[in-house]
C-alpha cells in the first residue's frame, strides 16, 4: 500500500486538539493499510461523499452480531481497505482497563486488524475498525482463548449494555451500576450475540438523575438511580458553603468570577419544586415535595447526599429520531430496588415481560418505544401488570376519547335498535 | 492450540462476555468503591474524590479523538504504567482518565502529559466544553451526509480554550451525528451537529431486485413516498420502486433497507445545527435539541461555516445565560425569538415543524417578545 498525497487531511494536523490524521499516519508506519484509510478519506474530502459500500453480512460462526461488514467501493485504488469490517468488543463495565488487557488487545489487533479503533463506540463497545473477512475467525479464536474477551452486539439484538462510573468513583450513585451492567450483560449473552428481536434493544445504567450515560435519551430500558426519604444534610458543611469556604458545584465554575456564593439565589431559588428554605442558619428541605432533580446536590456535594434508601427509577422506550421522531424513555416504575443480593431478579423479570410483549407485537424494525406509542401507554401498563399512576404522565389527557372496554359499561355494547325505535321515533 | 480453519467449531469458546470490571479497578478505586463522600474539581481537568476512609482519588482527564490507533493506546498504557499502577479508564465521551492516589502524584502526571505534544490535552471538566461524542462519518460509514472526525477536530480546535477552562454558565455538551440515523444520539445535546441529506434517493433499477426486498424498501418510508413501480432494464421489464420526491423528507431510511437507493450527494449533503437539548434531570426535565440552522454546506477540511455557527451560539450563551443555566434552559427563559436574535441566526421556515406532532411546537398563546423579526 502506497502513501497517498493528502493535502486536505494534512490541514487537520494543525491546531491544539489531538489530530486523528497524525495518529493514523503514525499507525501507517507499522500498518501500511492505514495509508489507504487516509487515501480514501482524502478522496471523500475532495468529492464530499463517502466511498464505503452499503453493508455486507460477515460474522463469526454461531454469532449473528458483533461484526459489521464494511467494504470500500474503490478496492483497486485502495486495496488496504477493500475489506474493512468493524469488530465490536464488549467493554468492561465503567470502561476501566488494566494496561495488560489493553496491550494484549492492541497486539491482537496489530496481528489481525488495521490497528485503528474507536475507544469507544456510541453504545459503549470497544470498536476495532478494519479487518479482512478471513482474519475474523482467527481473531475471535485467539481473543476468546487467550484474552477471555468476547464480542459485543450489533443488529436486531440486545446491544452491549453500558453504565456510568457509579459508586466506583462517584458519591451520588444510588445503586451499583457496574455490577448491574455486568451481571445483566452476562445473563443475556445469547440475546446479545444472536438477533431475535424486532429491532435493537438497549439497557443503560445511570447511578443518579444526572444520568451521565444518557440512559433516558437512548435506551429502551433506562435504569436511573434515585432515592426515597430525606436528602442527608451536613449543616456544618452548608455553613461552610454559605461562608464561601468550599467552592460551589464542586469547583465547576471556578474559571469565572460569578461573585460570592449565594445559597438563596443559586440553590433555593433554582429548586424546581421550591421545597427548600433557610431557617436559623440551617438549610431546610421539605423532602415530600422534592423530585430529586440533583441540582442542590450538584451545587453542594459536601453538604448534601442522596437519601439512604436507594434504588432506581425505570424508564422505558427511548430512541433517536428515526423514524417517527426522538423519544425520551417514559417513567414506568418510580422506584425499584436494584440489588446484586437477589441477582437483580426484579429488574430481569421486568425486562423479560417487555420482551415477551414486544417480540409478539413489535413490527420489523420497530423500537420498543415505538410499539408503546403505536399501541398506547395504557396498553403497555396493562401488559406489564402495573397499576396506572399519575407519575406515568406529565398531565392527564386533554381529549375525551377513552377506549372503554365492553365489560366496563353496564349492559355491555349489544343493544337492540328495534327496541330503541319502539321508544324513539326516527 | 491455534485456530484451525478446517475445523472452525473445534474447541470453540463463546458467550463469555466482557472481562469483569473489578479486575481493572485501580487499587484506590477497589478499596473505596461505595465509600466516596464528595468530589471537587481543583483545576480544569483535575478532580479529587474523597472517601470516608480518608483516601483520595485524583483524576486527570484528557481529551482524545474517538478514532485512535493502537500506538496511541499503547502510549496511554505507558503513562498509566508509569504513574497509575497500570490502570486507566475511558469516559462515555471519549475522554481518558488517569487516576492516582495522592495529590503529590498529580503534577508529575500533568508534566508527563504536557511533554507529549498536543496528544493529551487536560480539561473537559465542569462549566466548559467537554469532548464531542460523534459517529464514523466518511472514515467508516456507508450512509453519512458529512464527515465526523474532521468536523469534530475543526470545532474542538476552535473551542479548545473552553475545553481547558471552566468559564461557561454550565457544562456544554456538543455531539455530532453524520446522518439522521443519529448513531451518536445527538437529539439531547446542548449543541448538535447533524449531517443531513437534501436529495431524494436515486433508484438503481439494474440492481434493486437482486439486493432488495421491495416490500421492506416500500414500508421503510415513514411518509409513504416509496411506491411499487416497473422499469425497463436492457429491454426487460423489472419490478422496482419509485419515489415521490414531494413527500421525501430525506431521512435515508429507504437506503438503510435497500442498497439500491443511494441518496448521498456532494451538493445535497451538509450539516444542520440543533440546540438546547439535555439529558440530565437537574432543575428541568431532559429536553430534545431543536433545529435552528437547517443547512450549512460540507466544506472540508475545516468546515468554517459549521465551526463559526457553533462558536457563535456558544459565545452568545456564555455572555447571556445565568450561572447553572444550560443552553436549552437559557433559550426557554429568554424565549426562542430572543435566542435567534442574540445568536444572530436568521429564523427560517425550516425551523417550524411540519412533521408528526408538529402542533405541540406551535405557539398557542398571546405571549411573545417583540424582536427584530417583527417588522
Amino acid at each position: 500500500m502506497a502513501k497517498h498525497e493528502t493535502p486536505l487531511l494534512d490541514e487537520l494536523e494543525k491546531g491544539p486538539w489531538p489530530s486523528f490524521v497524525t495518529d493514523i499516519k503514525r499507525q501507517a508506519e507499522k500498518k501500511p493499510e492505514c495509508w489507504d484509510i487516509l487515501g480514501q478519506l482524502e478522496l471523500s474530502y475532495v468529492e464530499k461523499i463517502t466511498h464505503w459500500k452499503h453493508g455486507g453480512i460477515v460474522g463469526v460462526f454461531g454469532y449473528g452480531g458483533g461484526i459489521v461488514g464494511r467494504y470500500s467501493d474503490l478496492p483497486k485504488r485502495f486495496p488496504g481497505v477493500e475489506h474493512f469490517h468493524t469488530v465490536r468488543l464488549a467493554q468492561p463495565a465503567s470502561k476501566y482497563y488494566s494496561t495488560k488487557h489493553l496491550r494484549d488487545l492492541c497486539d491482537l489487533w496489530e496481528k489481525y486488524g488495521s490497528g485503528m479503533t474507536n475507544m469507544h463506540g456510541s453504545t459503549g463497545d470497544m470498536v476495532m475498525l478494519g479487518c479482512r473477512t478471513e482474519a475474523l475467525e482467527p481473531f475471535f479464536y485467539e481473543m476468546t482463548h487467550n484474552l477471555n474477551q468476547d464480542l459485543g452486539g450489533s443488529g436486531s439484538n440486545l446491544r452491549t449494555p453500558a453504565n456510568c462510573i457509579g459508586s466506583s468513583r462517584c458519591e451520588w450513585s444510588c445503586y451499583d451500576t457496574e455490577e448491574a451492567c455486568h451481571q445483566l450483560t452476562m445473563h443475556y449473552q445469547d440475546e446479545i450475540h444472536r438477533p431475535a428481536f424486532p429491532y435493537k434493544f438497549k439497557f443503560k445504567f445511570s447511578g443518579c438523575p444526572n444520568d451521565c450515560v444518557a440512559a433516558i435519551a437512548r435506551s429502551d430500558v433506562a435504569v436511573i438511580g434515585t432515592w426515597r426519604g430525606n436528602i442527608r444534610i451536613d449543616q456544618a458543611a452548608v455553613k461552610e458553603y454559605v461562608a464561601g469556604n468550599i467552592p460551589s458545584n464542586g469547583g465547576a465554575h471556578a474559571g469565572r468570577d460569578w461573585g460570592k456564593f449565594d445559597i438563596q439565589k443559586e440553590v433555593i431559588n433554582l429548586c424546581p419544586t421550591n421545597c427548600m428554605w433557610m431557617e436559623g442558619g440551617e438549610l431546610k428541605i421539605d423532602d415530600s415535595e422534592c423530585t430529586r432533580c440533583m441540582h442542590c446536590l450538584n451545587v453542594m456535594p459536601r453538604a448534601l447526599r442522596p437519601g439512604a434508601e436507594q434504588g432506581a427509577t425505570i424508564c422505558v422506550g427511548a430512541k433517536a429520531p428515526i423514524l417517527d421522531g426522538a423519544q425520551f424513555a417514559t417513567l414506568i416504575v418510580p422506584f425499584m430496588k436494584v440489588s446484586a443480593d437477589n441477582e437483580f431478579e426484579e429488574l430481569i423479570e421486568f425486562i423479560e415481560k417487555i420482551w415477551d410483549w414486544w417480540m409478539e407485537e413489535g413490527k420489523n424494525r420497530e423500537r420498543c418505544g415505538e410499539t408503546m406509542q403505536r399501541l398506547g401507554l395504557p396498553t403497555f401498563i396493562k401488559v406489564m401488570g402495573l397499576d396506572p399512576l399519575p407519575q406515568h404522565i406529565k398531565e392527564p389527557r386533554s381529549n375525551p376519547y377513552v377506549f372503554w372496554q365492553e365489560e366496563e359499561v353496564p349492559g355491555g355494547f349489544d343493544r337492540d335498535v328495534e327496541e330503541f325505535r319502539a321508544r324513539h321515533a326516527a | 492450540m491455534a485456530y484451525d480453519p478446517a475445523n472452525p467449531m473445534v474447541d470453540r469458546i463463546s458467550d463469555i462476555g466482557p472481562r469483569y470490571y473489578a479486575e481493572f479497578h485501580p487499587p484506590v478505586i477497589a478499596a473505596n468503591k461505595g465509600k466516596w463522600l464528595w468530589h471537587e474539581i481543583t483545576q480544569p481537568g483535575v478532580l479529587v474524590h474523597k472517601s470516608e476512609t480518608g483516601d483520595e482519588c485524583w483524576t486527570v482527564r484528557v481529551g482524545a479523538a474517538r478514532l485512535i490507533s493502537i500506538e496511541l493506546i499503547r502510549e496511554m498504557c505507558d503513562i498509566a504504567d508509569k504513574h497509575c499502577e497500570g490502570f486507566f479508564r475511558f469516559t462515555t465521551r471519549n475522554n481518558v482518565e488517569f487516576m492516582v492516589d495522592s495529590k503529590a502524584k498529580v503534577q508529575p502526571l500533568l508534566d508527563d502529559l504536557k511533554s507529549r505534544g498536543n496528544k493529551f490535552p487536560v480539561g473537559g471538566t465542569g462549566a466548559g466544553v467537554t469532548n464531542i461524542v460523534h459517529t464514523q462519518g466518511w472514515v467508516h460509514c456507508h450512509t453519512p451526509a458529512t464527515d465526523a472526525s474532521g468536523v469534530v477536530k475543526a470545532v474542538m480546535d476552535e473551542l479548545f480554550d473552553y475545553f481547558t477552562s471552566m468559564t461557561l454558565p454550565a457544562q456544554v455538551r456538543i455531539a455530532l451525528a453524520c446522518c439522521l440515523n443519529m448513531c451518536g444520539a445527538v437529539h439531547a445535546s446542548d449543541i448538535a451537529i447533524l449531517g443531513v441529506h437534501r436529495k431524494p434517493p436515486m433508484i438503481d433499477h439494474k440492481r434493486i431486485t437482486g439486493v432488495c426486498e421491495l416490500p421492506l424498501a416500500i414500508s421503510a418510508c415513514p411518509l409513504g413516498a416509496v411506491k411499487p413501480a416497473k422499469a425497463m432494464v436492457d429491454g426487460v421489464e423489472v419490478k422496482t420502486v419509485q419515489v415521490n420526491a414531494e413527500r421525501c423528507m430525506f431521512c435515508g431510511n429507504c437506503y438503510t433497507m435497500c442498497p439500491a437507493m443511494p441518496l448521498a450527494d456532494p451538493d445535497g449533503d451538509g450539516i444542520a445545527i440543533l440546540v438546547g437539548g439535555k439529558v440530565s434531570n437537574s432543575r428541568s426535565a431532559p429536553k430534545f435539541s431543536k433545529l435552528v440552522i437547517p443547512f450549512l454546506p460540507n466544506t472540508p477540511p475545516r468546515w468554517p461555516e459549521t465551526v463559526a455557527a457553533v462558536k457563535g451560539i456558544l459565545e452568545a450563551y456564555a455572555k447571556d445565560a445565568h450561572k447553572y443555566e444550560r443552553v436549552g434552559e437559557w433559550a426557554e427563559r429568554i424565549g426562542w425569538e430572543k435566542f435567534f436574535e442574540k445568536c444572530d441566526i436568521p429564523f427560517t421556515i425550516k425551523s417550524i415543524d411540519d412533521y408528526r406532532l408538529a402542533y405541540d411546537t406551535w405557539r398557542t398563546t398571546t405571549q411573545f417578545k417583540y424582536t427584530s423579526h417583527i417588522k
